[in-house]
Formats: structure tokens, sequence, C-alpha cells
């Protein structure tokens, strides 16, 4: 009898474990990212212009603190540059992302596009002649340009809300990369005084605009310029941002893991081997 | 067993040695020609496990020591240095979080399993209370590594946890203070957290060392709880038990690598990637996993128990859950060791594990969330279809007095011939009474799941019925319900139930099951049938 009540109450917790109540909020839109897959990285080309979409748009409200502009360029970043030769010409050109054939890594000083992107920002710095505050152009190790010199700022400018730092915004919130995605995505159109319906944010009102519009950014690459594209990169890029070496992390485990596998085998034999013969 | 050692120098430098500090010859018989008994499962590998535990967490803490900043401004962002900039910093970084749940998953199964097989029984008491020594230890460790990362979940968990103790009479409000070093968490409490933190885990390795002599002094149990008799009832650590807990190891490390390396947050919360912010309480407070039973069992007293009121029985609960591991060697009045010979315990036992569990799942929740309830809710709305209606504005003399008027207005109009009447109340003392005369009275009756669905089903209904009813009045009815609350105090009991009451008794009154003489010479199949 007590055995089934064991059983009963283990069964009872299970199920209670599954109807998990739902929120106020819709559950967020399970959208397919490459980087869900255990195996699989980025899209570099979505984190690009994710980027351009943050560049463009995000980053007139929202800061990226914890990211320096090197960081684009570094191993395992969007804008990182190799030397290749090409098999055509057979000259050595600059080509961005890993070639398959390998290439030698563009440190990212010398990295034109990491350059062109730090050096179009405006950073308030100290004349290091004089001791005076001044305006100089963004250089590689900078961090992200902020848009709001703090907090107060940042709220006065947006009726009150702070527009919060998005360096790790993917990890700080529930359901991730598809709760970004679907946020951006799933506005209502209704408006109430400066806030916004949205399905996916606690509580129905957020009060960010719809920031995406379609065509509001000019694509290079030919892809779509719809609000959907928009977010999905966007939110690409900001998974990049808050993981930026989960490439290298994956490519790691299976190695760790494969070894481990291999040594608990090895192990086992031993075990066997050692245990012969013994009663236990 | 410190029997005799069997150790010989075999080179010129280790007899030198071995004449003025003989640690190869310590090492040797504790790790090498130590007994052990040839029975042990897989369950007795995780001691191994937990060493390389506490020397991961040792060897990772020391490298983010270098890096981290304790500054409550810098903390976050040092973290954040330490995931992007530091070389292989990310994989140092999840290796010491992952680690600390590692440990604790470790820990708990190693001490389910002295519980099972009745380790900590004479002659190993103390050897069980060093045990419970290194947990508290732990525990006090992880929740002050918790809070260095400076999220929103380590700053609340630090001010909720610190908050506990300054409920405790007389003493509490100074520990808190001391604890905080302030009267609220802020810098000086992250530089005393980090203080503490880096010293805790070298003290936690001087209890294990105490904790590994005093098993070396009694020998380690064994599944059948039967001590060694003989050398026929044991095999030497080394080969035997050091490659069954190498393999077991290995497992075990699989398992670490796959949160390490595929998924390194699985085990955290969201909110820790929110840098703390005193002004803002974040919508839950949880701890980490490995401490919500421990919640659970503190949120379970929402009563106060005469002069003790409920947030001081919580705590008082909470430390008594852990102090009660203290005293079990004299609480269980058993025998027999092993709970392989003891049926009816075991049964008590497996229910034990499974409360543990409900405790820490319970301890997740919303404390107010329904689990079960014996119904609907429900509401009757009443109103009278075509009758005459009419209004009149009253006032009470006073608040006080209002209810008193309310009733009396009503009962005149029903003398009046009012087959209905209601009350709307504008302020303290002002309302409005409307009533209706003749019309045939009518009631609908609504149910639903929840609260919230019963009171847009009202409206659906009201909005049905629209101009047909003046007014409505409406009764609601609330089903039993039980809370995530309830199935914690429930699961509180139980879990004090088993220490206090039924170990004591189960030991005087049960029958126990037979008990092989020795190790090597089991009864008949008894062995391979119980685990
Ligand atoms: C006009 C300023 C503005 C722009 C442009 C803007 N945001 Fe926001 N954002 C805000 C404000 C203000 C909030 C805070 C909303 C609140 O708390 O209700 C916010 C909140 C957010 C949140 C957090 C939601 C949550 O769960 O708390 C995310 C994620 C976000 N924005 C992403 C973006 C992205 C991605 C872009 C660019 C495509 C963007 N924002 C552009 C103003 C802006
Ligand atoms: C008993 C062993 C230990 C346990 C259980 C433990 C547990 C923890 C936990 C749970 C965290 C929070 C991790 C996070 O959320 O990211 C943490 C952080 C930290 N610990 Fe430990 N720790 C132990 C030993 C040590 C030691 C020995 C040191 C230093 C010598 C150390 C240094 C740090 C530092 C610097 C941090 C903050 C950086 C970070 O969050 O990663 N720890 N620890």
């Amino acid at each position: 009898m007590l055995r089934a009540l064991t059983v009963a109450a283990a069964v009872f917790v299970a199920a209670a474990g599954v109807a998990f109540a739902a929120g106020e909020a819709e559950h967020p839109h399970d959208h397919p990212f490459s980087f869900d897959s255990p195996i699989r990285g980025y899209d570099m080309a979505a984190v690009q212009r994710g980027f351009q979409v943050y560049n463009q748009v995000c980053s007139t409200c929202h800061s990226m603190a914890h990211l320096s502009y090197r960081h684009l360029g570094e191993e395992g970043g969007p804008f990182a540059a190799y030397m290749a030769r090409n098999h055509e010409t057979g000259e050595e050109e600059m080509v961005v992302g890993k070639p398959a054939h390998g290439g030698r890594f563009v440190t990212v000083t010398e990295n034109p596009y990491v350059r062109a992107i730090a050096s179009a920002v405006t950073i308030s710095d100290i004349d290091p002649a004089s001791g005076q505050p001044m305006d100089r152009p963004g250089r590689v190790s900078d961090h992200f340009r902020s848009p709001f010199p703090n907090e107060i700022a940042a709220r006065a400018a947006n009726g009150g809300a702070y527009p919060p730092d998005l360096s790790v915004i993917t990890s700080a919130r529930h359901g991730g990369a598809d709760y970004i995605y679907s946020l951006l995505v799933g506005y209502t159109g209704e408006v109430d005084g400066a806030l916004y319906g949205n399905r996916y944010f606690a509580g129905g009102k957020i009060a960010m605009p719809p920031p995406l519009a379609e065509g509001a950014v000019a694509y290079a690459d030919g892809s779509p310029t719809t609000v959907e594209q928009y977010a999905a990169d966007v939110t690409t890029f900001l998974q990049w941002a808050a993981d930026p070496h989960m490439e290298a992390r994956k490519r790691m485990g299976i190695i760790v893991i494969s070894f481990l596998l291999v040594l608990a085998g090895l192990l086992y034999l031993a075990y066997k081997q050692v245990w012969r013969g013994e009663s236990h | 067993m410190s029997g005799h050692s069997t150790y010989e120098p075999k080179s010129g430098f280790t007899r030198w040695l071995d004449k003025r500090l003989p640690i190869i010859r310590m090492a040797h018989d504790s790790f090498v020609a130590y007994p052990t008994p040839r029975n042990l499962n897989y369950w007795y590998t995780f001691g191994a496990m937990l060493a390389l535990c506490l020397v991961v967490q040792i060897v990772t803490g020391v490298v983010l020591a270098m890096h981290y900043v304790p500054h409550i401004n810098m903390a976050f962002a040092s973290v954040q240095r330490i995931d992007r900039d530091v070389p292989y910093g990310w994989l140092i970084q999840n290796i010491h979080s992952v680690g600390a749940s590692m440990f604790f998953l470790a820990v708990y199964i190693h001490m389910f399993k002295g519980l099972y097989y009745g380790s900590y029984k004479a002659p190993r008491e103390v050897l069980w209370i060093l045990g419970c020594v290194i947990y508290f230890l732990m525990i006090a460790t992880a929740f002050l590594g918790y809070s260095l990362p400076w999220g929103q979940m380590s700053f609340w968990a630090a001010t909720v946890i610190t908050n506990l103790i300054g409920a405790l009479p007389m003493i509490g409000e100074s520990i808190k203070n001391w604890l905080m070093g302030g009267f609220s968490v802020d810098q000086p409490t992250l530089n005393r957290f980090f203080s503490l933190h880096y010293l805790l885990p070298f003290v936690i390795a001087g209890v294990v060392a105490l904790h590994v002599w005093a098993l070396h002094e009694t020998g380690q149990n064994n599944p059948t709880g039967v001590e060694v008799k003989s050398k026929a009832d044991t095999v030497p650590f080394t080969p035997h038990a050091t490659i069954k807990d190498l393999f077991a190891t290995a497992l075990f490390l699989i398992l670490f690598a796959v949160f390490v390396f595929y998924m390194p947050d699985a085990l955290g919360h969201a909110d820790n990637y929110i840098p703390a912010n005193p002004l803002q309480t974040p919508p839950e407070i949880v701890p980490e996993w490995y401490l919500l039973p421990f919640y659970a069992i503190l949120r379970a007293f929402d009563f106060n128990i005469g002069p003790i009121d409920s947030k001081l029985a919580g705590v008082l609960a909470m430390f008594a859950s852990i102090g009660v591991l203290f005293v079990l060697p004299w609480l269980d009045t058993s025998r027999v060791r092993s709970m392989r010979y003891r049926p009816a315990a075991r049964q008590f036992f497996l229910i034990f594990v499974v409360v543990c569990l409900v405790l820490g799942w319970c301890g997740g929740q919303n404390p107010g969330r329904v689990l079960a309830q014996s119904g609907d809710f429900t509401a009757t709305l009443r109103w009278v279809e075509g009758g005459a209606v009419s209004a009149r504005a009253f006032s009470a003399p006073s608040e006080e007095q209002f209810d008193e008027t309310a009733a009396g207005m009503r009962e005149t109009a029903t003398t009046e011939g009012a087959a209905m009447t209601m009350v709307s109340r504008s302020n303290a003392t002002d309302a409005r009474m409307m009533s209706v005369v003749g019309g045939t009275p009518q009631t609908q009756t609504v149910s639903a799941r929840t609260i919230e669905a019963l009171e847009e089903a009202v409206q659906e209904a009201k909005a049905e019925i629209g101009a047909r009813a003046p007014f409505f009045v409406t009764e609601r009815a609330s089903p039993m319900a039980f809370t995530v609350t309830r199935l914690s105090q429930v699961a509180t009991f139980y879990y004090f139930l088993f220490f206090l009451v039924l170990l004591p008794l189960l030991g005087l009154r049960e029958t126990p099951g037979r008990v092989p003489d020795t190790i090597a010479k089991p009864i008949g199949g008894q062995t391979q049938e119980a685990a």
C-alpha cells in the first residue's frame, strides 16, 4: 500500500509540473533559429544584418554597454575578417567570415569593417592635451556608444520608461530569443496614451513604440525588408551578443564529451578486469 | 580501519622521507592498501565525485577571483568581462556556476545513501556530523557565491536571507547588521560576502580532511550495514575501489559537461542577467534549485504559532530541518543499520525521498497557486424582470453606523413590497438604494474554473440579460482550494515526522528481515533482490 502511495505521489508531482499555469502574456512563438540546435552555430549573415538593425534603429534608445566595437571583428564575431587566396585570380584577398579552406585571421585593429563601424560613431572623451571635454571619432576599443548619459536621461526621453541595456537581453528574459522575436512582432496596433499593446509583454502593454517598420532598414544583400525579417535578424544579433562564444563552446563540447565517453568506456573495461573473479 | 601499515619505502629518498615525514605512508595506507568492503555499490562512488567537485570549485574560483571585482557598480560588468574577454573565461565561469549545482547533486545523493544504509549509526556518528557540517558550509558558500555576480536574484536573495536572520529574537538584528555591514545589502555586504566566499571552501577542505580521517578510523559502511569481520570481507582500495570510483566519476563528468557546454544557463534564473536594482523587486524571488526545499519549508509557515510569528517559525523550521540531521544518530533506535533489511522503514524512506522532491518543487512555485479545488467558482445572479424600479439616496450618521442604516433602509423597502433591493455605496457614509416592486424574480448561475474566468462569465451573462434586468444581486462562492502552501505544509510535516517520530518508533516496533552474518557470505539471493 505504501509503495502505491509513493507511486501516486510521484505521478501527482509529474502531472502538476506539466500543468504549469500560464501568465497573462502569450507564450512566445517558437521561432526556428539556427542556434537552437545543439550543434549548429549562428547564421552570421543574419547577425550582420541584425547589427545593422540595432545600429540604425534600437541604438537610439538602447545601450549595449558590455560590448565593444572590437568584439564584432574577433574570431566568432560577425565581421571577423580573414586573408584567403582567391582560387581563380591567385590573389590574397580579405573575406568576412572564416573561409572553408582556412585563412589568416586579420587582427581587429586592422579590420577595415570594424574600423569603419567604430569611426562612424562620435564618442565624448577628455582631450588629452587640454583636459577639457571633447568629441572624437570612435575607436575599435571603445564600448558601444550609449544613447543616454545615464538612466535618468534615458527615462526622461522615454516617458518615464527605461529602455534596458541589450547586451545580455536574450539571457535576461524567460523564453530567450523566442521571447525577444515575439515581442518585436507582437504589437497589436492598440495604443493607450504612451503604451502600446503587445501580446507577449507581461501586462499586455509596453512603453516601447513599435520599433520596426517595413522597409525602414535597407539591406545590401537583398534579404526581405519585412518586420519579421528585421525581428529575426536583430534577435540573432542579440543572441550572439549575449553568448558570443557559443560556437566555440559547442565545438569544444563535442570534443570533451567524446573524450569522456571513450574514457568512461576504457575505465569500464578496466573495472571489469580488476573485479573479475571477485565476488561482490 | 586503522590497521597495520603495509607500506614499504623502496628508494633511498622515500626511506629518508619516511623517517622524517611519513606522508607517503599515510597516502598509501589511506588510498592504496586501505581495505574497503567488497560489496560497495555505485551509490558509494559519490564521495569521490564530491572531492573532485571541491577541487574544481576551488581551482576555477581562484581564477575567477583574479578577474572579478567586488564592487556594486562593477561586479556585474566584471563577470561579463570574464565571459567575453578573459581567455576561456566563459569556460571557467560556466564550470564554476554549473559546478555548484553538480556539487549539490552529488552531496544530496551521498546523503540519501547515508540515510538509507544507516551510515550515521554508531560508530560513525562523528563522521556523519562532520558531513552535515560540510553540507551546511556548502549552503553558506553557495549562497554567498550566488550574490557575487550582483544580478537581480543575487541582490534580492541576499536581502531576503539576511532579513530572515533578522527575525531571530534578540541576536537576529545584530547578526543581520553585521552580515550586511550596514542597514541594507550594499557595498559592505558584497565585500564581506566575497571575502567569506573565498574563505569557506578552504574551511570545507579542512572539514573534509576530518571527515576522511573519521572515515578511515571507523571504516566504510556498506549496503548490508554489517561490519567488516575478516579480510575476506574486503578488497584493497586500490585498484578495486579506485577504478570503480573513476568509472562512475567519468559518467558524472559527462553529465557535468553536457550542462557546461550545452545548457550553461539551464540551472540559473534569467533575472540574474539583470544588474541588481535595489529599487525594483523582481516579480518572484527564488533561490537556486538546490535550496528550494528549504525555501518551501520557510514559506510553509503562513500562520503564527502562539507567541512565535509566522516568519520566525519559518526560519526556525528551516534551520531545524538541517539541525535534525545532526542529531539523527540518536533519533534512529533501530539495531539494524541498513534499510535493506528494514522493510517498513524502507517504505517510509521512499516516501521521504518523494517528500523532499515535492518540497523542492513547491519552493519554486507561487505559494498561492491552486493545485486542486473541490469544484468550480460559482456566481448566482438574481434580478427582477418587469417591476417598478425606484432609487433613493441616503446617508448614515457615521461610517460605523453605515451597515446598520443600510439594513434599516432595506427592511423598510421590503416591508413596502420590494422584491429585491441593492445598496451601492459612494463613500464612507453616502449610498443609493435601488429597489424593485412587483415583476418576476429570475436567477441564473454561472460557474468557472478560476476566479478570473468567473468574473468574465458574470460579465457575459450580465451583457446577455442586458436591459431586462434593472440591477443584479450577485452571490459568489469559492470552492475549497489546495494550494502550494498547503502541499508544503503537508510535506514539511512529513519531513519532521520521519526524523522525529517514525525513525525513533520504527526502530523499536518493526520486525527487521534477516541480516547476513558477514559481508562475504550474504544469505542466498538477498543482496541481489534488494538494492
Ligand atoms: C524609441 C525608443 C526605443 C527604440 C527605438 C527601441 N526601444 Fe526597445 N524599449 C524602449 C523602452 C522605453 C523600453 C521599456 C519598455 C517598458 O518597460 O515598458 C524598451 C524595452 C525593450 C525590451 C525589453 C522588453 C522586456 O521584456 O522588458 C527589448 C527586448 C527591446 N526594447 C528591444 C528593442 C529592439 C530589438 C529594438 C530595435 C529593433 C528596440 N527595442 C528599439 C524604447 C525603445
Ligand atoms: C565550495 C565550493 C564553492 C561553491 C559551492 C561555490 C559556488 C558559487 C556560486 C553558486 C557562484 C555564483 C555563480 C554564478 O551565478 O555565476 C559563485 C561565484 C563565484 N565564486 Fe564560488 N563557489 C565555491 C568555491 C569558490 C572558491 C574557492 C573561490 C575563490 C577562491 C570562488 C570564487 C568565486 C567568484 C570570484 C565568483 C563570482 C564570479 C562568478 O559569478 O562566476 N568560489 N560561486
